[in-house]
């Protein structure tokens, strides 16, 4: 759901840059906190994996299709700082190299995305694996229903945005936006729960915060 | 990660952004699909306020769709994997 220029109006686009800039450098002076050495290449070849998997459009019903974001999965993989730094940086990339999402449209997308979907999807996954007692099974658990509920909840965000923007009025835009979605997250959850269980089966120490 | 372990999931994200990618739906996405039916789609058609060296993930001037494609998601890759890294070391903190 990568917004374009011209979706958003001067106020949306002012404090959703404000927002998004705010809370990256917040998640720049966590990560700065907690990063480890062998986190690094991690946080590379996540950054090109979850590129890569942007790209690749799934049909969902006639006519719509969607993709992974990818929130979820950085932040099971990278903690949620790391993890919506990372997702920012494909935002960023996706506008200035490939002219995928706005420039104005920016600050919104990384918001909605990198910053809502990434860190209350992260709070979902941590209270299920928590309460299923953190082992693979709570992992993967945790991480189908927070990858979704992380794809509707950023689609909720944009449609508020998109209404405050007088681009659409709430009462359309709302159940349109959060129902497409609904669709796409069950993609994004499958593809979440199929690389975490490829990790967790080679390197499940590379899950952040386990052993 | 080893050596060995980053490699593996380099090719992984270039197999999926350079190869995998030509196969993806072209269909509009969740948000491009909202804004054709309910009719604001219109509302998107500004210039953009930057030129794109890449537009669209297609490489320029190559007249193969598929190659200027895959060269496109390749190039991302690799941007990604060194931005990513090099984001990570200048965070870490020695010693960790």
């Amino acid at each position: 759901m990568h917004i374009p220029d011209g979706f958003l109006n001067t106020p949306v686009v002012i404090s959703t840059w404000a927002l998004s800039v705010s809370a990256l450098s917040y998640s720049l002076k966590r990560t700065k906190e907690a990063l480890k050495d062998k986190m690094v290449p991690l946080m590379g070849v996540v950054s090109a994996f979850i590129f890569a998997a942007q790209m690749l459009n799934f049909p969902v019903m006639g006519g719509t299709s969607g993709h992974l974001i990818g929130g979820v999965l950085a932040a099971v993989l990278l903690g949620p700082y790391a993890g919506s730094v990372v997702l920012a940086c494909v935002f960023i990339v996706q506008c200035l190299i490939f002219q995928d999402g706005g420039l104005t449209a920016l600050g919104a997308n990384i918001f909605n995305m990198a910053i809502i979907g990434t860190m209350t999807g992260y709070i979902i996954y941590r209270m299920i694996s928590n309460s299923l007692g953190g082992k693979k099974r709570g992992i993967i658990a945790g991480a189908i229903f927070a990858s979704w509920a992380s794809v509707v909840i950023a689609s909720f965000v944009c449609a508020i945005e998109l209404s405050i923007s007088g681009t659409s009025p709430l009462n359309i835009v709302l159940p349109a936006m959060v129902g497409v979605h609904v669709l796409i997250g069950i993609g994004e959850a499958v593809i979440t729960s199929l690389v975490l269980g490829f990790v967790l089966k080679v390197r499940p120490d590379l899950i952040y915060n386990i052993a | 990660m080893n050596k060995k372990e980053i490699l593996f999931g380099i090719i992984v994200a270039l197999l999926l952004g350079g190869l995998i990618s030509l196969f993806a739906s072209s269909w509009p996405d969740g948000l491009e699909r909202v804004a054709e039916d309910k009719e604001f789609l219109e509302k998107a058609e500004v210039q953009p306020l930057v030129a794109s060296p890449i537009p669209d993930y297609s490489w320029p001037g190559l007249k193969n769709e598929k190659i200027a494609a895959s060269l496109a998601g390749v190039i991302g890759v690799l941007i990604m994997f060194v931005l990513g890294q090099t984001i990570g070391n200048l965070l870490k903190k020695k010693g960790r």
